[in-house]
Parts: C-alpha cells; structure tokens; sequence
C-alpha cells in the first residue's frame, strides 16, 4: 500500500511540464490533484519511473471565460470551480454535476481536467463535457491541437492523449439563453462512482442526454424534441444500445432500467424548474 | 523545475499546526507517513491508504484533502494542519472536540481525527456564510468519512450543536 520508487519533477510552469514529458513515452506519469492517480500508485497498479506534478503551476490554475466558453486549465481543482459565484449561469450542468462527484474532501485537491483526462466511464465530469459538445486542448512541447470530446473519450480509461501532451485545458461551452440543464445518477452510497449517470441539455430545437457508467465512455445522444411516449422509446433504444453488461454491484438489465427511469426524471427535471434533479442514493 | 531523485531523502520545510518543522522524505513517501514517521505528529490515522475512508485527512492551506493520496514533498512551503492543531491549550477541548465527547459521537476513535479536521473546516465555511448549517450539509461533508461504531447521529449532533451555536435545538441521537 505504499508506491513504488520515482522520480519526482515538481514543474513552476506549464512549459516546463511539456519539456518534462517530451520524449519520454509511458514512462512519466503527470501528477495533479492526485485523487485517482495516488490511489493507483499505492495500490501499485501503475509503477511509473517518474512523475510530473504541476500543482505547483500558477499558470495553470486559471479558470476564466473565453468568448463562449468557460476554460479551465489543468491545475485548477474541481472546489475551485464548484466555488466560482457564476457558474450556476456560465454552466449550469457543470454546477448541477460536481456536488455528485465524490465528496468534498477529493473535490478539494482533484482538478476538473485530471478527471477529464483519467477517463473512468463513470466519472460525472467526461460525460458533463461530452453532452455539453466541450473540447480538449492537448499542448506538447512543439504545440497544441484542440479535440472535440467526444473524440477524445476512446474507451475505458483511454483517450486520444498521446503520452508526450499535457491536457493543458478543457473548454465548456457556456450556457445557451434558451437552453435547460438537468444531471442525475443512482449509486451505491452519495460520492461512489455511479452505476448510471444521466446529462441533459434541452433547447427548442434539440434534446440532447448523455449516458454514463454503462457503456466503456460516456455516449451522447441528440434528438427533436420528444414527449409522451416517443421520449420513452427513445430512453429504450439508447438504453438497449449501449451494450450493458452485468458486474457485482448492478444487472445488464438494472441499468437498462436506470437508464430509462433517471432518464425520464432527468428530462422532467430539465424541463420543470432549476435543472437539478433530486438527489438518488 | 524542482527534480527529487528516486531512493534519496530529500528535505522539506512546512508549516504544521503553525510551527515551522522541516524534515525528510523520499518522492515516494506520503503525507500522512511523513507526518507521523519522520514529524511524530501520530494523531494523524492511516486506514486505507487509498483515499476512501477518510482517517487520515488534514488540511492542507486550509483545504481538507487525504494526507494518503498527496506526496511528502509537494507539501513544502505548505500550512498543514492536524488534530494536534485543534486544541486551544494542552488539557483544553476545542468547542467541536468538547460536543464529540459530551455527545459519545466517537467510540474507538480511529475515523475521529479525520472527521474533526473536515469538520472544522466545514464549520468555519458555515460561519463564513458560505454553507448553511443543516443535517443534509453536515451528512454531505460526512460522506468523505467512514464510521463503523457510531452510526453518524451523534457526530451529525455534535457538528450541528456547534455550527448552529444552539446545543439545545439539537435533539440528542
């Protein structure tokens, strides 16, 4: 229960955790909030030759608005933005989220993009900038490319980071005028990862609901605006799409079911009133 | 950029409970080792040592976060606080110890360490006015912590009593 040896790099600045990474492969690790990664490496499942922590990068804890988006920069811990007064108006879904995720404890040292980036199929904050359509900013040493999130989620716990990038940033779209917002999940105890977790993002035009903890990613939906029965069809066919499979805690067709039911309540709760569904488990 | 080789001591200076320490450590040492091997501050627990059970939590400039999942050395130049930081005097109980004991919201004490600490914190955001002070907030904050002799009601009454400054609105559990 103690980690493996390693090196440690403590980076001052971002271009120094790209210059640490560069050429190295798989064999360095970046350290931020530590609340998944430090888990791992105690558990020795991962034994990394070095880390690169960039807790210590002031430049990378901004958090700030950018034309339509709301940009947070890798150091910047989910307390730190789940505290920001505006965001219940910049995003509404990233707020109505992160009071699910884990518990106030790991909220205060792990980032928004370490979660983005470790990539659990269940974790709340892949599949908030998968429904929302956010993107990723990869920068290495020789430069940056921007990836649609839903590209960058390619499997369990795998996206299309390349071992030599740094995630330096993820980008929200802000909140539509006429856009409502709802999240919701079912999980074994309040904080646990969740065995179903429903997004949504309703406008005139267009429903979207994105599905977590059931397929090997968050999977995002977008239909008309449906109603009455033809919204439970379409809760059916997504829940039978996405491939679910029975383990210890939950039956292929328990999720099936949560995913029709949380699905039905998280659009009323959507279409009702705060966009904040009640709160399961 | 700071670079700490492997299977060599290297030496830090913190802040812990408002005392300057300095000691040594290994990159792969934890926090919550290095605190009760190399600075024999044991008030801190280790439990899981994975992040789930909260026995070891400390707040590190200010925020509550697990001392088993952050690295010795990326605490330097921190203001790290324990259970030993909570007492007013030697043989004196903070206000939040004094209602655990009057309220038995502890029995074999493991998980106590932790939950003071998160607790602590919690009530100084209460009293900030960024948190109200009810039952659901309290078991929120709570989650972060396993208990298995009490039943949380009585650490729920003991927060509460302390948060709200009103011992007797707070039914005993």
């Amino acid at each position: 229960m103690k980690p493996a040896a390693f090196d440690l790099l403590r980076a001052g600045n971002a271009d120094e955790v790209v210059e640490a990474l560069r050429g190295r492969g798989d064999e360095v690790r970046i350290l931020a909030g530590g609340q998944s990664l430090m888990a791992v490496l105690n558990l020795r499942l991962a034994q990394p030759r070095a880390l690169v922590d960039l807790t210590g990068c002031a430049d990378l804890r901004e958090v700030r608005k950018d034309r339509a988006m709301l940009v947070v920069h890798a150091a910047a811990t989910q307390a730190s933005v789940e505290r920001r007064k505006e965001l219940r108006g910049e995003v509404p879904l990233l707020a109505a989220a992160l009071p699910w995720m884990s518990h106030p404890q790991i909220r205060s040292r792990g980032t928004i993009c370490g979660s983005i980036a470790h990539a659990d199929p269940a974790a709340e904050l892949p599949l908030v900038l998968a429904t929302l359509g956010g993107e990723v900013v990869l920068r290495r040493a020789r430069g940056r490319r921007t990836v649609a999130a839903t590209d960058f989620f390619t499997g369990m716990l795998s996206t299309a980071r390349r071992p030599d990038e740094l995630l330096e940033c993820v980008r929200f779209p802000l909140a539509g005028a006429d856009t409502r917002y709802a999240f919701t999940e079912f999980a074994l105890r309040h904080g646990d990862f969740a065995l179903v977790a429903i997004a949504v993002a309703e406008n005139a035009g267009e429903l979207r609901i994105g599905v977590g903890g059931v397929a090997d990613r968050p999977v995002l939906r977008r239909y008309p605006r449906l109603d009455g029965s033809a919204l439970d069809d379409a809760l059916n066919e997504l829940a039978w799409s996405l491939d679910a499979r029975d383990d210890a805690n939950l039956s292929a067709q328990g999720r099936r079911r949560l995913v029709r039911r949380l699905g039905r309540r998280a659009v009323n709760a959507a279409r009702e009133t705060t966009g904040i569904a009640g709160r399961t488990a | 950029m700071k670079h700490y080789a492997r299977d060599t001591e290297h030496w830090i200076a913190l802040k812990l409970n408002g005392v300057q320490r300095r000691g040594r450590a290994e990159p792969r040492l934890l926090l919550s080792d290095f605190l009760r091997q190399e600075l024999g501050a044991t008030g801190t627990h280790v439990g899981c040592e994975h992040g789930a059970c909260g026995a070891c939590t400390v707040r590190i400039d200010g925020e509550p976060a697990r001392a088993c999942l952050t690295l010795a050395l990326q605490v330097e130049g921190c203001a790290v606080e324990t259970v030993e930081g909570l007492a007013p005097a030697p043989g004196a109980l903070s206000a939040l110890q004094d209602a655990f004991r009057r309220r038995h919201a502890l029995q074999c004490g493991f998980c106590t360490a932790g939950i003071l600490v998160s607790a602590t914190a919690w009530i100084e955001r209460v009293a900030a006015g960024e948190i109200e002070a009810t039952e659901a907030a309290v078991r929120d904050m709570l989650s972060g912590h396993l208990c298995r002799c009490t039943g949380y009601a009585p650490i729920v009454a003991a927060i509460l009593e302390v948060a709200t400054g009103d011992a007797a609105e707070i039914a005993n559990a």
